[in-house]
């Protein structure tokens, strides 16, 4: 299991040293033990050939949902790991709006237990911020962090009470975690569905306006600076809220901010057709909001891509447009859909990798996301070049509320390797625990 | 476009809406016959699907089918996905293996009858979804301004109202700008759509300078329950500001017309006055309303999707 | 709204590029002919002409009612009441190609009841036409009796109907297509066949 593997001849994507370019990977007793342009007389080894292909550090997802405890039937820590695995994602935070919402130890506990059990890669627990996300009193958030919480965050809800928010900003430095924050008015989005705009109002759906979103930002950000925290803003999706992070991050105030793929890549004449897997929280926003968080993501305004996965039932997105919950899948899509900004040329391999392995890392402050002697062997091997066919139907995700379903995509992540273990492989499915 | 049902106007081309409009009047002539009905749609089913009750509207399509000899069935099952064990995909599945000729939608939110015609073989009709569009409504609109000016190219029209949340005001913007007529909206600034000007039409802040010279003005009904103090700060500052009486409808053209799709608010949107009298045509609105119905179920009643044309 | 033109005659079948050999069977003279003939058999069959109501069926019957109407003034000094009837909401045919055929005129300026109806079409072949007249008159009333004048009888009956005054009886093909329309020329009618295309009706 922990034995040696030795990929050949990949392009080696590692944003950490910017190294980029062909090499041999040794991994070894679930350590990268060598990467060198050629090795040479590697003996015992599996050997993997990487010709055409790249190797990059496992991906690490700072916003997804994986359902348990509570709501297992959209999707649990089993399936959800495997999904990501399939994705390419050797770790991901999972949120904390779960039933019960994981805002005390015992929860915490539960999840890494079962973590540890069911899951092919490694799970990173977001603690809630406010009991019961109600956004009134804050959580023992040391407690919290001894029991394995990587950041706080109320994501499915936002706190609404500016000097609550102040507060839990203020709070956390005593642990020096980052506070995930869904920016969003509420009195501003109202009963809205999708972006207000000239979409809106061909759809006749009540619209979420931007402003919604760039309000709290700009407050949270004021809040960030004033507290000295680490603000971290999950799913931009407005041209206001970059800038905002944008002016903020020069002044010196210590914010980091993720985009999701569907945010970089649809624009709200995707719900044209009212199919609710097209109904997202914050919703798809207009082309120049969309320009705006690529430009982002290019300068370094935007630190990560972040799925924010979110699997929901079928009969629960089967209905009219106002009543499904946000969200659609994410994992197994990720690579190919940004895939496709490389392709544009709006950003280069190693930016891309970047996003998603070595900035999320570093944005939790963990050791993870690099390929150097000694780290850990979470890498992924990927196939710029393949095209298949995505159906939510024969993915690991329980649930199938994808908006690329039925499409064909460009990209596929090869195999997946967790401290060194192989725990997936295209063909041939999840390998493990 | 014609065959695959009618969701909404935006669809549509002009030469589809004067096809509608055409036979509409012919069907109007079969309702000046001492026998109101004739065989064509006979052995054929209706089902009237509506979510969101309506009498008028449901009425109106009945009627309409009947006079078709079509087989007329009410659904009315409860209005939202969440609080009954059948969600709305499955009715429409349901509804499906009973092989009707048409279904006729009509929910409180918009998409409803997209979502519902993605399901079925048969045409989906849109009796109105959300505020996205009210078709029929908008055709009976246009049919009734036909018969009063003779034509819709080179008129001026005025909707006035809650823009933002009107379904008609939606399907009667495309309907008139389709067939040629300038369209302006005018209404309290927290009614109106964001970037209303992208469905073409002028947005007006003033009601004296929206009805200059206007032939036509379409007066929408204030949801008075939803909608006070919230949108706007009262009943009586709506009346004084966007109600229309004679006093106010003097700065249109002398001729013109007075429209609403009903039930009227009276004092509110209109004038006792207007609402009863001519100028208003409303009752030719709902006369027309049978006639208008009765060609959209004639032209789209029993077409099937896909390659299978007779059986 | 609609059109009486008599070139619109039937629904628009599949056909190939070119018209097949048209022949002229009925000139405008042999029309005229064959409608003052026929004006004198109503008056021969028929007493009391003040109950007649000629009633054309669209689109090539109402201007041969109308004709026949003042082929009656000029012959017995009688003024028929004349009306058209669209009989397209009372056909029995399916929809062809998933599109409905156009509504056209129909205009009854009396009552039917107790009036002599007299159902005008241009040619009559398999009897449909004059069976969805003839259901659409039983929807306007109670006439005390109905006869059929076709100016054309080209044969194919698939309905027990009968012709009761006929222009001109023409043997075809069934797959032979017979119209009566507006001379190229633009003066006065003629009555064409074409072989090999269209459907009897």
């Amino acid at each position: 299991m922990a034995g040696r593997v030795w990929l050949r001849g990949g392009r080696v994507l590692d944003p950490a040293s910017g190294r980029d370019g062909r090499a041999d990977v040794l991994i070894e007793n679930g350590r990268i033990a060598a990467i060198e342009d050629a090795l040479e007389g590697v003996a015992d080894a599996e050997s993997v050939n990487a010709e055409g292909l790249w190797v990059a550090p496992g991906f690490v997802d700072l916003h997804a949902h994986l359902r348990e405890p509570g709501q297992e039937y959209k999707e649990d820590i089993a399936s959800g790991g495997r999904a990501a695995a399939a994705g390419g994602f050797t770790a991901v935070c999972c949120m904390a709006n779960t039933d019960p919402v994981n805002d005390d130890p015992s929860v915490t506990d539960y999840i890494l237990d079962r973590a540890r059990k069911e899951s092919p890669v490694r799970v990173l627990p977001v603690a809630a911020a406010t009991k019961g996300l109600a956004g009134e009193v804050m959580t023992e958030m040391a407690a919290l962090v001894a029991a394995g919480a990587v950041a706080f965050s109320d994501d499915g809800k936002t706190i609404m009470d500016s000097g609550m928010q102040r507060r839990v900003l203020e709070y956390s430095r005593l642990v020096e975690k980052p506070v995930m924050v869904h920016a969003e008015d509420r009195t501003l989005v109202r009963d809205g569905v999708v972006n207000e705009g000239a979409v809106s109002t061909r759809l006749g759906l009540p619209g979420n306006p931007a402003v919604a979103e760039i309000v709290h930002v700009a407050r949270d950000l004021l809040l960030a600076e004033l507290t000295g925290a680490h603000l971290h803003v999950a799913h931009v999706s407005t041209a206001g809220a970059v800038a905002h992070v944008r002016e903020a991050r020069a002044r010196g105030v210590h914010v980091t901010a993720e985009v999701s793929p569907h945010h970089l890549t649809l624009t709200d004449e995707a719900t044209l057709g009212y199919d609710p897997n097209t109904k997202m929280a914050p919703p798809l926003r207009g082309k120049d909001d969309v320009a705006a968080c690529l430009q982002g993501l290019a300068d370094g305004t935007i630190d990560a891509i972040a799925t924010d996965h979110a699997p929901h039932a079928v009969h629960e997105k089967e209905v009219e447009f106002t009543a499904a919950p946000p969200g659609v899948l994410g994992f197994e899509t990720a690579f190919a859909v940004v895939l496709e900004l490389v392709r544009r040329g709006a950003l280069t391999p190693l930016q891309l990798i970047a996003s998603l392995s070595w900035n999320p890392a570093r944005v939790l402050g963990l050791a993870l996301g690099r390929l150097e002697r000694g780290a850990a062997a979470d890498l992924v091997l990927l196939d710029p070049a393949r095209r298949w066919l995505y159906d939510p139907a024969e993915g690991f995700s329980k649930s199938r509320n994808s908006p690329w379903a039925g499409r064909e995509l460009e990209g596929r992540v090869l195999a997946t390797w967790v401290g060194g273990r192989l725990v997936y492989q295209q063909g041939r499915g999840v390998l493990a625990p | 476009m014609m065959g695959r049902g009618l969701l909404g106007i935006e669809d549509l081309e002009r030469e589809d809406i004067e096809l509608i409009l055409d036979t509409a009047f012919h069907m109007k002539e079969v309702g000046r016959r001492e026998v109101k009905k004739v065989p064509t749609l006979r052995g054929r089913t209706i089902i009237n699907l509506f979510f969101e009750p309506s009498t008028r509207t449901r009425t109106s399509f009945e009627i309409a089918g009947k006079r078709l000899s079509a087989d007329v069935v009410n659904f009315t099952p409860s209005a939202s996905s969440l609080t009954k064990r059948e969600s709305i995909l499955d009715t429409a599945k349901t509804l499906d293996a009973m092989d009707p000729d048409a279904v006729v939608v009509r929910h409180n939110v918009a998409g409803v009858p997209k979502q519902i015609a993605d399901q079925l073989a048969a045409p989906v009709i849109n009796a109105g979804d959300g505020a996205h569009e009210h078709p029929t409504q908008a055709l009976l609109d246009l049919m009734t301004v036909v018969e009063e000016k003779g034509r819709i190219d080179g008129l001026t029209v005025t909707i006035i109202g809650d823009i933002a949340h009107s379904r008609v005001a939606r399907s009667d913007i495309y309907g008139f700008k389709k067939m040629g007529a300038e369209v302006r909206v005018v209404g309290p600034p927290t009614m109106m759509p964001a970037q209303v000007e992208c469905l073409g039409v002028k947005f007006f802040r003033s009601l004296r300078e929206a009805l200059d010279g206007a032939d036509v003005v379409m007066a929408l009904r204030i949801q008075l329950e939803r909608l006070a103090g919230a949108l706007f700060p009262s009943v009586r500052e709506y009346s004084a500001t966007f109600g229309l009486d004679r006093a106010k409808l003097r700065y249109a053209k002398d001729d013109a017309i007075v429209m609403h799709p009903g039930p009227v608010n009276r004092g509110v949107e209109l004038s006792h006055d207007l609402a009863n009298r001519r100028p208003s045509v409303i009752l030719d609105q709902v006369r027309n309303g049978v006639a208008l119905r009765m060609a959209v179920l004639y032209l789209l009643a029993g077409q099937r999707r896909g390659v299978e044309e007779e059986r | 709204m609609a059109s009486d033109s008599p070139a619109k005659n039937r629904p628009a079948t599949p056909s190939s590029a070119a018209p097949a050999s048209a022949g002229v069977v009925l000139d405008d003279v042999a029309i005229q002919r064959a409608l003052m003939r026929i004006a004198h058999e109503l008056v021969e069959r028929n007493e009391e002409l003040g109950r007649l109501y000629l009633v054309g069926i669209p689109n090539g019957g109402p201007p041969l009612a109308r004709q026949i109407a003042a082929n009656l003034r000029e012959i017995a000094g009688v003024d028929v009441t004349v009306g058209v009837l669209d009989t397209t909401l009372y056909r029995d045919d399916r929809l062809t190609g998933g599109i409905r055929p156009r509504l056209r005129r129909t205009e009854m300026p009396s009552a039917v009841d107790d009036r002599l109806v007299i159902l005008v079409d241009d040619v009559a072949s398999t009897g449909r036409t004059i069976r969805a007249a003839m259901d659409a008159l039983m929807d306007f009333g109670r006439p005390r009796a109905v006869q059929v004048v076709a100016l054309v009888d080209r044969g194919h009956r698939e309905l027990p109907i009968k012709i009761d005054y006929v222009g001109k009886n023409i043997p075809t093909q069934r797959t032979d297509h017979v119209q009566l329309r507006e001379r190229p020329g633009g003066d006065g009618m003629e009555v064409v066949l074409m072989q090999g295309r269209g459907a009897p009706s």
